[in-house]
């Protein structure tokens, strides 16, 4: 009777797209009770796993037994009713309706009319029990993302759930809100529910798991307990050769010169409040610097600013003696890395060979008499691949069948590879992997070396430290201090990040 | 006596949009599952005839209005096949339910020779005779026949069920996050189909309501004139509430009959002109309204179930 310990088995489950093996003879299993870690670089295959137990998509082959009992699992109400609960990385929930409407939705009921008053009070009491607050009647799209997570969690306990399911549900939390969810899982286990938590950041991982178990490239690489594990351990797993974000050695500079220039800049977010105050900034020649701050402290607006797409308030920006009017749509003279590639950064609906080309497409060699000479740009995108390892059968393939990594890669190749005099790097490893990560810093450090001058904007502070030649701290769009990268001392970025300036530190 | 002129003219508004009332409340629904039902222009022909040709054939109202339904189900059912599992688009595939519905609609009325100078018996008025003479609301409500009535009390059921029922918290869902529906359990394609066939019937009844609430006959060439665009126009400017929709419907009906009138009134202005205007006043509404108007997320979006 052994078989009863666990809550949920997986064994041998294949899953092959077109083309593409997605799982490979992956087995998991989690034990009652216990929050077993899912961890892998994205496009690992993990999520696509996790889809198979919710009935999103049939396993080509393989089992799936709960509680001991092999189950059929071919649409979200079956997983549900076999007491499988799951967060979405991207949450699934209708935001014109309020909370408890999402909460109940779906639920198979004989009564028509909607009756919500029960439904509010046995809300209320999850809430209390696991310490995750919602009001039952507020519209889901007025709620922070944290909170929006709450209701998902809160939609699969109501339900009662066997085994819950989180998909990278750290990726939108404040750290107090990460802790808040600790406890919570803390909570849920303690009631013999059991939680498969998907992540690849490590330290969560190590923090919050039982076990883990490693996928790489859809393939099942091993199940450890996480006191055995660290993290360099698991990002070997992962990755699958020893990986470090270590400070890298750099060649110095002597004749430096001042590429860009920010003076007494100042401008507004898009809800019109000041987001930069009588900004000074000087980024030279072959130097990083680094810009590191909480989220949505006017790092956004301040890179819009310098590409020319947000207007200024006062003050004025110059890139090599050349002021910044207009958009600048030339990669030759300034690369640009937006912070979010999916959006800004690339038409996820077009091919790898348009995207590699969509600032360029009008000029030779791609476009003759204004024609687009697909020859030529099928060429280029190939060498793109190749040279920046991009990871696709095709230059044909659509970006949005891309990983984030490649589809990140795709990016850096436009914009860095005509060899700007500026890179404006925006957050260009949220959401990468560590293979990733290490890939974009070398870049980056190339680039330095090659003499570009570089912004590289992050709210990670570790790689800001790892990789920078001067560290800029911004707070509630003003500079904090100007520090440098060899000395810094993270203890006095982290006040600065909370809005202590330099001096009033020393 | 201009007194009266009013109390007409607001009583023919009424009796000009209980046949939008009835189509706009299906159309609501199916819009606010997602799916644009472009083809009840179409369906309101098909049902204007089946209404005649039953009610002409076997003299019986009833029986007239079942087999309108049923012919607005299959209707509805084929828009839904072809818009929800075959993933048309929705905009040309009513486009072309409409301009079949027209060619057959007319094809049929020829091969029923016996009926096409057939006058049948239209809806009857549920309230006696001596409640009719009661000043203003007499004519203006009572002696109105029971399709505008069915027209005034279904919107408010119509209400109900969208927001204080599961099926209807399931209706707006759908319309708004389709993934989110489909992974809370409920199956997007059923109720999508179940809103479209609804849009169906009651695009039909409002067709077999043009016919036999008012004129007792059909007329070749379209006579539902634009009446199901004007609806879906209403949806958008009511922002997709049934009650709302029905409100818009009747002022349509109001600034309609009220050009009928000033026609007959005035020789000055161009009568073409006039005729122009309910639809000016659409056109100036929707530009007003659109912005408050919340549309339903996925509106006129297809939904595949493999795209997770």
């Amino acid at each position: 009777m052994q078989e009863n310990n666990y809550a949920l088995q997986m064994q041998d489950i294949t899953v092959e797209f077109p083309g593409v093996l997605a799982n490979d003879h992956v087995s998991i299993d989690c034990k009652k009770g216990e929050v077993l870690g899912l961890l892998g670089e994205n496009g690992a295959g993990k999520t696509t796993l996790m889809n198979v137990l919710y009935g999103l998509y049939p396993p080509t082959s393989g089992k799936i037994l709960l509680g001991g009992n092999e189950v059929h699992i071919s649409s979200p109400s079956e997983a549900i009713e076999n007491g499988v609960g799951m967060v979405h990385q991207h949450f699934k929930l209708v935001d014109t309706l309020s909370v408890i409407e999402n909460v109940i939705l779906g639920i198979p009921s004989k009564k028509q009319r909607l009756d919500l008053e029960p439904a509010k009070k046995r809300l209320l009491e999850l809430c209390k029990e696991y310490e995750l607050y919602v009001d039952p009647d507020e519209i889901v799209w007025r709620l922070p993302v944290g909170k929006q997570q709450w209701v998902e969690i809160l939609k699969a306990l109501y339900r009662d759930c066997k085994v819950l399911v989180l998909d990278e549900p750290t990726a939108v939390l404040t750290p107090a809100e990460s802790d808040q969810l600790c406890r919570a899982i803390r909570r849920i286990t303690a009631d013999g529910r059991s939680v498969v938590f998907i992540s690849h950041k490590l330290r969560e991982v190590i923090q919050i798991t039982d076990r883990v178990t490693v996928i790489r490239d859809g393939k099942l690489i091993g199940t450890i307990d996480t006191k055995d594990a660290t993290q360099i351990k698991l990002a070997e797993m992962m990755v699958g050769r020893p990986v470090t974000i270590v400070r890298k050695e750099r060649p110095v500079f002597e004749d430096k010169k001042p590429i860009l220039v920010m003076e007494g800049v100042s401008a507004k977010d898009d809800r019109g409040i000041q987001a930069l105050k009588n900004l000074n900034l000087i980024v030279h020649s072959g130097e990083i610097v680094g810009l590191a701050g909480v989220d949505g402290n006017g790092q956004r607006e301040l890179a819009e600013c310098i590409v020319g797409l947000r207007k200024l308030t006062s003050g004025s920006i110059t890139i090599k003696d050349k002021k910044v009017n207009n958009v600048i749509a030339d990669p030759s003279f300034v690369g640009f890395i937006p912070e979010d590639r999916q959006k800004t950064g690339l038409v996820m609906d077009f091919s790898i060979a348009d995207n590699m080309i969509i600032k360029d497409y009008q000029n030779e060699p791609f476009a003759q008499n204004k024609i687009l000479r697909y020859k030529v740009i099928k060429k280029h995108a190939r060498a793109m691949i190749r040279k920046y390892n991009v990871k696709s059968p095709s230059e044909d393939v659509k970006v949005r069948n891309l990983s984030g990594g490649n589809q990140q890669k795709v990016v850096i190749a436009r914009e860095l590879d005509p060899e700007p005099v500026l890179d404006i790097a925006a957050h260009p490893t949220r959401g990468l992997d560590l293979g990733a990560v290490t890939n974009v810093h070398d870049i980056l450090l190339k680039e330095r070396n090659r003499g570009a001058a570089v912004l590289f904007i992050s709210a990670e502070l570790q790689e800001v430290m790892a990789l920078s030649d001067r560290i800029i701290v911004l707070f509630g769009g003003e500079i904090m201090g100007d520090l440098n990268g060899e000395t810094a001392d993270q203890q006095v970025i982290g006040q600065m990040m909370l809005g202590q300036p330099l001096e009033v530190q020393k | 006596m201009s007194f009266d002129i009013i109390v007409d003219w607001l009583q023919a508004a009424l009796r000009w949009a209980a046949p939008l009332i009835l189509v706009s409340i299906g159309e609501v629904y199916s819009e606010r599952s997602g799916v644009i039902n472009m083809g009840i222009e179409g369906i309101m022909l098909f049902g204007a005839l089946s209404g005649v040709a039953v009610a002409f054939y076997t003299q019986s109202l009833l029986l007239a209005l079942l087999i309108t339904i049923v012919v607005g189900a299959i209707l509805g059912l084929a828009v839904a096949y072809l818009t929800v599992s075959r993933r048309t688009n929705q905009v040309v595939t009513g486009l072309m339910i409409n301009m079949v519905a027209l060619g057959a609609t007319d094809m049929i009325f020829a091969l029923l020779s016996a009926t096409r100078k057939a006058r049948v018996a239209t809806f009857p008025t549920i309230f006696p005779e001596s409640m009719h003479n009661i000043p203003v609301i007499g004519k203006l409500l009572f002696a109105q026949p029971v399709s505008t009535w069915i027209a005034l009390i279904l919107p408010f059921i119509a209400g109900y069920i969208l927001y204080k029922t599961k099926w209807g918290l399931n209706v707006r869902a759908v319309g708004d996050n389709p993934k989110a529906a489909a992974t809370a359990g409920l199956s997007v394609i059923h109720i999508k189909y179940q809103t479209v066939i609804l849009s169906g019937i009651f695009a039909a009844v409002g067709g077999c309501a043009l016919t036999l609430g008012e004129v007792g006959y059909f007329s070749a060439g379209g006579m539902a004139a634009g009446r199901g665009f004007i609806v879906m126009a209403a949806c958008v400017v009511a922002g997709w509430d049934p009650v709302r929709t029905a409100l818009i419907c009747i002022a349509f009906g109001a600034a309609d009959t009220a050009q009928l009138r000033f026609q007959s009134i005035t020789t000055v202005v161009p009568y073409q002109f006039l005729q122009m205007l309910p639809y000016i006043i659409t056109i100036i509404a929707l530009t007003i309204m659109v912005k408050r108007s919340r549309v339903p997320k996925t509106w006129g979006a297809p939904y595949d179930p493999k795209d997770v």
